[in-house]
């Protein structure tokens, strides 16, 4: 028969064990808020990082911010003169991230399309996992594809190389593409973003409410009418969305671009000329001159703040197009 | 009981590859510099290796004979890879860090100049028509720019960077002190680089290594130099007695003196010497006559550390190799 | 958007026709695309066949294409692996469920989560770099010519302070890369529990991280599991951030302390591949055959268990 002192004890002891209990969880919760807080001490790092050795850089003598951000040329491993000019490397960059850009954007769409609106049921099954499967390929081996199979196709079809087309000489144009080049890479760049492309806008298309659809099939409309001019349009947000991240990995790219888009840091449109990205400077320095302290070093940080800043600007337009544009349905 | 199997499989396979039996020397020997000397210092290091030193964890990068020093300079490395010898700067600054080296030469080299095989029409050149090309404030923006008989073609220019050896031995010898190279080029301190550049696109011309260029003789061409004795090819007999000239060099190893002591290195080195001219003769290179060799040897034996390629006051000392030692 | 629906204006036949061409056309896309990537990937698995034998499993690098191996590769990538397991796992399922189960909706917390939205959008050469600084040098505060020592080089337990280029700088490199794949994952698990069963544990008396710890992790565990998994695909492929912080791309021995130098498959690879020489290209396909593998078994891994376990929580 418990008796008052018993009963006393026990609950003297529930009391004791759940402070000790609450106590527990206060440091637990602590530590979860502390990994939380990592995640921004991660962000703190980079942005102090990037921006106090840029500024060191753009302190020394043969370094101007104003010169480094419309300079035309950058040659810091040779001539007697070292040019810290950025815009070079900015253009290589978005030159293969446009020609990215214009493979992977069509036919990420059209396959989006596809999957949502038309295709059977089994077949989305079998294809949105392939193409899950497609889109954690790590990048090396695009860039070597890029390499060893795009760039002698490309010339295969162009110069004619091996008894192919030689469609170039036939358009007219003599020079050829190198072992490096900026279609190249700009194309495998862009087959590895299709995955990406394709299964965002697939979400996107598949968020839109049935009812949309049956409302446009109830007025007569065939599913080619409704895809187009109802589905993408309400879409159209989480779409655009999709297109800049994939732009944004483009721009990031490195393995793809180090390994067949060459070491040549010149202004150029030319698909065909060797250029060289922004990330395959920050590569060839990092693995040449790595002891602290030159001047070359220093630059990779501010080519590095460049890219950040550019990528950090795509994401944030991505995510205000996504919150501007998206239709609020009921 | 299968916990314990797996963990004895986890653990063989984290352990080191299969080995047999070996020297016992343990420890690390660091390695870094010219990626033109890197593919000795590599086949040296796999030999090394199998010869059965097997826990002596070699590693060996090529960032360049520039980064090379540098890395040297700060205790990182104990063995530079240098395709030129050691600058006045870079030794005043392994004198201010207190290490002493040991120079110690390991192969010839002839820097070539190398052309696409499509290129039919530049069966030479002259050493000024090559300063035209490559110092800076060139014109020369086609072929025909160099000879007017020549294909009116944009000639595309593949060069090793500042950090690296090759950059500087061509720079001192087509600029001597005074001028500079131009800066429009495709630069990397990677010669396998330069080497698909200059295999891809007709119209390139390039610079590298004779090993470079003999590994890779089906994609490429090299361009007989005229240094005023008429066209000279470079092969293994041009470089070695030295008639292709200006470009033939020698290719050295650094080492730091008070690593020396340690056994791993010690033994890697002893390696090195005794068979840097077989390594070098098969990787590409052209290794040192066997009197020089043994002169060298000895260099190495005595530990004797400075340089001959420079004077007391830092001058360069412009003599070859075959009359410093 | 209140635009009224074109009703149709050109006759039903052309209108169907014209929506059966769009249907072949996005099809025939849509197979282009998938059987672009299938080519490629043939294209490779026949190039590299030839040279994948157990020599290749067990032999390291050499200058001969003929004897190279990718051994000392697979045990560096192994390494790599579940040291970026030990860090990234615990740092970002902790954030995650943080984020969804005890964090205030306010304004901090909304800053934490765009945060990292933000960070999944950097390119991971730049955590390379920070990694660099951060871990392979303490940002300048020590001295890689005069390091702190614990320990003797050659045991197991070796530290060196800073890290310089050791496999530990390489796996917190790739922690940073893969974190926020990890918390977005794990968010989205846990997001999927159905607050029903939380409440019914709050109702019984539990406290909120025993609700967590008992009821909700254990629901979401599958998810996180999977999300674990695809991350360290992410953290196995990845080399720029590797090349940035010092891994070798020449070495015949394993590590065998934390200390040690490295190399991993996909840098191997780009050594490889970066050669002229066609033998090595075969080489690489060799390598990639491998790490495809790998990445493959890791997916199916995955799979598996979104199918065995989850369980539809009613």
């Amino acid at each position: 028969m418990p008796t008052r002192d018993t009963q006393d004890a026990r609950r003297t002891e529930r009391l004791r064990s759940r402070r000790a209990q609450r106590a527990r969880e206060t440091v637990i919760v602590g530590s979860l808020l502390a990994c939380g807080v990592f995640t921004i001490g991660v962000t703190a790092s980079i942005i102090v990082l990037l921006a106090r050795e840029s500024s060191t850089f753009f302190a020394r003598e043969e370094v101007g911010f104003w010169s480094f951000v419309t300079g035309t040329e950058w040659t810091p491993l040779l001539g007697a003169t070292q040019e810290y000019g950025v815009l070079p490397l900015v253009c290589g960059t978005l030159l293969v991230t446009g020609i990215a850009a214009l493979t992977a954007i069509p036919l990420g769409l059209v396959s989006a399309i596809y999957l949502s609106e038309y295709a059977h049921p089994r077949v989305r099954a079998m294809v949105k996992p392939a193409l899950e499967v497609l889109a954690g390929i790590p990048t090396v081996v695009y860039g070597y594809f890029a390499l060893v199979v795009i760039t002698p196709a490309i010339n295969w079809v162009w110069s004619g190389k091996d008894g192919g087309l030689g469609i170039g000489p036939m358009l007219g144009f003599e020079e050829g593409f190198g072992t490096y080049n900026a279609l190249s890479a700009g194309l495998a760049v862009g087959i590895m973003c299709i995955p990406t492309v394709s299964s965002l806008s697939e979400d996107a298309l598949q968020a839109v409410p049935r009812s949309l659809r049956h409302g446009a099939y109830a007025s007569g409309a065939t599913r080619f009418d409704v895809s187009l001019r109802v589905v993408v349009p309400a879409a159209l947000s989480g779409i655009m969305a999709a297109f800049l991240l994939a732009i944004a990995r483009a721009i990031g790219e490195t393995m793809i671009v180090t390994l067949a888009a060459g070491q040549s840091a010149v202004m150029t449109l030319d698909p065909r000329d060797s250029i060289q990205t922004l990330t395959a400077y920050i590569v060839q320095i990092s693995t040449g001159d790595v002891p602290a302290g030159g001047l070359e070093y220093q630059s990779i940080y501010a080519v590095a703040a460049t890219l950040f800043v550019m990528t950090f600007a795509v994401t944030l337009v991505g995510a205000r197009i996504r919150n501007r544009f998206r239709e609020a349905y009921a | 009981m299968r916990r314990r199997i797996v963990l004895a499989v986890a653990a063989a396979v984290l352990a080191s590859p299969l080995t047999v039996a070996d020297s016992g020397l343990t420890g690390s020997v660091r390695i870094d510099g010219s990626s033109t000397v890197y593919p000795i210092t590599e086949a040296v290091a796999e030999e090394f290796f199998y010869e059965g030193y097997r826990d002596v964890k070699v590693t060996v990068g090529f960032s360049g004979t520039g980064g090379g020093f540098k890395k040297f300079a700060a205790g990182e490395i104990e063995i530079a890879d240098a395709s030129r010898p050691i600058k006045a700067t870079e030794m005043a600054s392994l004198e201010s860090a207190g290490i002493a080296f040991i120079e110690l030469p390991i192969a010839y080299d002839g820097l070539c100049v190398v052309v696409n095989p499509a290129n039919t029409w530049a069966d030479s050149l002259t050493v000024d028509e090559i300063k035209r090309i490559f110092l800076d404030g060139s014109t020369v923006e086609t072929w025909s720019d160099v000879r007017p008989n020549w294909p009116d073609v944009p000639i595309e220019l593949y060069a090793p960077g500042t950090d690296s050896g090759t950059f500087d031995y061509f720079k001192e010898v087509i600029a001597r002190d005074s001028g500079a190279i131009r800066g429009d080029m495709s630069v990397s301190e990677d010669d396998n680089i330069l080497v698909r550049g200059v295999a891809g696109n007709r119209n390139a011309i390039g610079f590298f290594g004779i090993a470079y260029y003999l590994e890779n003789r089906d994609k490429l061409r090299s361009v007989p130099i005229d240094g005023g004795a008429g066209p000279i090819k470079p092969t293994h007999e041009t470089v070695e007695d030295g008639s292709y000239a200006p470009f033939s060099r020698p290719l050295f190893i650094y080492v730091n003196a008070a690593s020396a002591q340690e056994p791993q290195v010690a033994a890697f080195v002893d390696f090195y010497l005794e068979n840097a001219q077989e390594l070098a003769n098969d990787v590409g290179y052209v290794g040192l006559p066997n009197h020089i060799g043994m002169k060298v040897r000895r260099v190495w034996e005595r530990r004797e550390t400075g340089t001959r390629f420079l004077t007391d006051s830092g001058e360069k000392v412009h003599k070859p190799l075959r009359e410093l030692y | 958007m209140s635009r009224p629906v074109p009703l149709a204006t050109r006759p039903i036949g052309r209108r169907r026709l014209a929506d059966r061409a769009f249907k072949w056309a996005c099809a025939l896309v849509t197979f282009l695309s998938v059987g672009a990537l299938l080519v490629l990937l043939g294209a490779v698995v026949s190039q590299g066949l030839e040279h994948l034998d157990w020599d290749f499993l067990s032999t390291g690098p050499s200058r001969r294409p003929e004897r190279a191996g990718f051994h000392i590769a697979i045990v560096g990538s192994l390494w790599l692996m579940i040291l970026t397991a030990l860090f990234a796992l615990p740092l970002g399922v902790g954030t995650a469920v943080y984020l969804e189960e005890f964090a205030p909706k306010n304004r901090i917390t909304r800053f934490i989560q765009l945060n990292i939205a933000n960070l999944a959008g950097v390119p991971s050469i730049v955590y390379g770099m920070v990694a660099l600084t951060a871990f392979g040098r303490f940002w300048g505060l020590l001295s890689t010519k005069n390091p702190i020592e614990l320990g003797d080089e050659e045991s197991f337990f070796y530290l060196r302070l800073p890290f310089g280029n050791a496999v530990l700088t390489g796996a917190l490199a790739l922690t940073l890369v893969v974190l926020p794949v990890v918390v977005i994952a794990s968010q989205e698990a846990l997001r999927a529990v159905p607050p029903t069963l939380r409440q019914s544990s709050r109702a019984l008396g539990a406290t909120r991280w025993q609700t967590v710890a008992s009821v909700t992790l254990p629901a979401a565990l599958p998810g996180i599991m999977t999300g674990a998994i695809l991350a360290m695909s992410r953290a196995i492929g990845e080399a720029a951030p590797l090349l940035a912080v010092g891994a070798s791309l020449f070495m015949l021995f394993t590590p065998d302390n934390l200390m040690s130098q490295y190399t991993g498959m996909p840098l191997q690879i780009f050594n490889w591949a970066g050669r002229p020489q066609a033998e090595f290209h075969d080489v690489a396909a060799s390598g990639i055959i491998v790490l495809l593998g790998v990445l493959l078994t890791f997916n199916a891994i995955a799979v598996f268990i979104r199918a065995k376990f989850q369980k539809p929580l009613q």
